[in-house]
């Protein structure tokens, strides 16, 4: 009696979300990671701290904030007509946007304390190396920080996976479109769907040990390298 | 020396730290020049300056080249200044292979079709710094004397012209120090760039440096030929207990019953105990001012070899102080290579020595500060 595809439906989504979110991240946390690591601005702790917030933020407080944003009487509201759309308010665009400011703590910092860990000296001897600052990072600071960034995807991608109060405030649960894992799994619960809660719920748990395993063991190695 | 008509010209000013940085010199764009001095006194600013990684106001002109000139708003980024900068750590890209490192700035003036330099080629430069083997290792696994050359080969393939080098040995140990030493020594043989060298260590620069730009808090307090400054009594270097002065020799004859080597200065003709390169080869010499003693007649009775005529230029020592400084001009009449003379103020007086006097130098020893050429052939074998 095991409904496959109202287990596969949920999963599906969230993988979908999950890796796109963390493409959006890493495209638009490394520049914001590259300021805060290098900039000499006397705000720029400001900045970090709204990126950070979310680290702190009860998730139904962003997704509170987020809805009123996105819903109709919003600006959301207002702006969405310009395009004839919906507003982004329980809809798969206005889940990934959402997850992308819940997980952007998760991602910028990792990359931050990479480009920190690689000081000014590398980028100063590719200067001195007619290499101009653009060229600089993309062939010394980009590659030095690769651990900072498998990191910032794992973690990205996996608190992606693990959110619930802000999907449920600005997504609500719509099968197909906003019905995420954590979701799901709530919802087998309220209605004791036992098996398949089980199926989802041991799943996350190997799912979590593996995701935080992996980071170990890569930071391990990226530790060994860097000696 | 002759007048160079385009030579490295650099002055800058500004605020560091504690004490304003103010420092003029005018170097020539040939040989090795030593910025000297202690510790903290804005050598390494003055040089990061010159690459443009830092900024002061001022003007730096390297060979005709305007890099900066705060007047007229002129200042190019790192990048665009055609400079080989070795900083006292290696810092290699820990991504990079050998090969890769050193192929890093030659492939970016390759794309900016640069005109070729004439700067040496990917072969000499391995050549050179004795690198071969090492290109396809990871940069982790070399030692600190290989990084650091390395590091000199990925300087040297960016076409620059001009080396930077900040105390490019200090992070390493004596024994690799005298391991990297001849390999340094060969690129001033061979190679016509001009190279900037940062030094706390003095028997580095009577090693390598012709040039000499001495800094004292943030000041430029002489700059001129080694051996000039050397003797130069308004100068700590003559007044310091391990004052030495370089000369440059060449080769004359090779005694090879006693294992002597003979070796012409301006004005003399110096001994130094064992076989030491071909005749015509150049070698750099240093007399220690505490070797040398003086006599106003030629002994015939002494052991020591070199009892050269020579004439007082200047004495300096302060009234009271147990030994004095003697200038020496050698040569009888007093033209040619200077010497210094550390003798105590009785014998001064016992003497009665004065400038203008004809005396004899007495050399206890010559010291060969440098093999040159012959360990630069063969590094392994330097001593």
């Amino acid at each position: 009696m095991l409904d496959a595809q109202q287990l596969w439906s949920p999963i599906r989504l969230t993988l979908e979300l999950a890796a796109i979110t963390t493409v959006l991240l890493l495209v638009v946390g490394t520049p914001i990671a590259w300021w805060l690591a290098r900039s000499r601005a006397r705000w720029k702790e400001a900045v970090a701290t709204v990126v950070a917030m979310p680290l702190v933020l009860p998730p139904t407080v962003l997704g509170f904030y987020l809805l009123l944003l996105f819903g109709p009487s919003g600006p959301g509201g207002w702006i969405a007509p310009i395009w004839g759309g919906r507003t982004l308010a329980f809809t798969f665009e206005g889940l990934v946007l959402a997850s992308v400011l819940y997980s952007m703590p998760f991602v910028v910092q990792p990359i931050r304390n990479a480009f920190e860990a690689i000081g000014d000296r590398p980028l100063e001897v590719a200067a001195t190396l007619r290499a101009s600052p653009w060229d600089a990072f993309w062939s010394v600071a980009l590659p030095l920080a690769r651990p900072g960034f498998l990191t910032a995807a794992v973690l990205g991608f996996a608190h992606t996976v693990g959110e619930f109060g802000v999907v449920l405030m600005i997504g609500g649960n719509i099968p197909n479109e906003t019905k995420v894992l954590s979701v799901a799994i709530y919802d087998f619960v309220e209605t004791q769907q036992w098996r398949e809660a089980h199926i989802l719920a041991g799943g996350m748990l190997a799912f979590s040990f593996i995701v935080i395993l992996t980071m170990f063991v890569l930071e391990k190695s990226a530790g060994r390298q860097r000696q | 020396m002759k007048q160079d008509v385009r030579p490295i010209d650099v002055a800058l000013s500004g605020q560091l730290g504690s004490f304003a940085l103010d420092a003029a010199f005018n170097v020539p764009t040939h040989g090795v020049t030593a910025l000297f001095g202690p510790s903290g006194c804005g050598k390494t600013t003055v040089l990061r300056c010159l690459a443009g990684l830092q900024r002061l106001s001022g003007r730096v002109v390297i060979g005709g080249d305007v890099w900066q000139d705060s007047d007229a708003g002129i200042f190019l980024p790192p990048h665009r200044r055609h400079i080989g900068y070795v900083f006292q750590e290696a810092s290699l890209f820990s991504h990079l292979s050998v090969r890769d490192n050193l192929l890093y700035g030659a492939k970016r003036v390759k794309k900016a079709g640069s005109p070729d330099a004439g700067g040496p080629t990917f072969d000499d430069v391995i050549d050179l710094l004795g690198i071969g083997t090492l290109l396809e290792r990871a940069t982790t696994t070399l030692s600190g004397g290989e990084r650091q050359r390395v590091a000199v080969g990925r300087a040297l393939l960016s076409a620059p012209r001009v080396l930077l080098m900040d105390e490019p040995l200090s992070a390493l140990d004596r024994m690799t120090k005298d391991e990297i030493l001849p390999y340094f020594e060969r690129l001033h043989e061979q190679l016509s760039l001009p190279i900037l060298y940062i030094s706390h260590d003095l028997s580095e620069i009577e090693r390598l440096a012709d040039t000499l730009v001495l800094m004292r808090k943030g000041r430029v307090i002489a700059s001129g030929p080694l051996g000039e400054l050397q003797t130069d009594a308004a100068l700590p270097l003559l007044s310091a207990p391990e004052a030495t002065v370089v000369l440059e020799g060449r080769v004359a004859a090779i005694d090879e019953r006693y294992a002597l080597t003979e070796l012409t200065v301006p004005g003399a003709r110096l001994i130094v105990p064992g076989r030491h390169g071909a005749v015509g080869d150049r070698r750099r010499l240093s007399i220690a001012a505490s070797d040398v003693s003086l006599a106003l007649s030629l002994p015939t009775d002494s052991t020591i070899l070199n009892s050269l005529p020579a004439r007082i230029l200047a004495i300096e020592g302060d009234t009271g102080a147990p030994q004095v400084s003697v200038i020496l001009a050698l040569g009888a009449d007093g033209a040619d290579s200077r010497i210094a003379a550390r003798i105590t103020r009785k014998s001064l007086e016992h003497l009665r020595l004065r400038a203008g006097d004809t005396v004899f130098a007495q050399i206890k020893s010559v010291a060969l500060v440098a093999a040159r050429a012959a360990s630069a052939a063969d590094p392994g074998e330097h001593q």
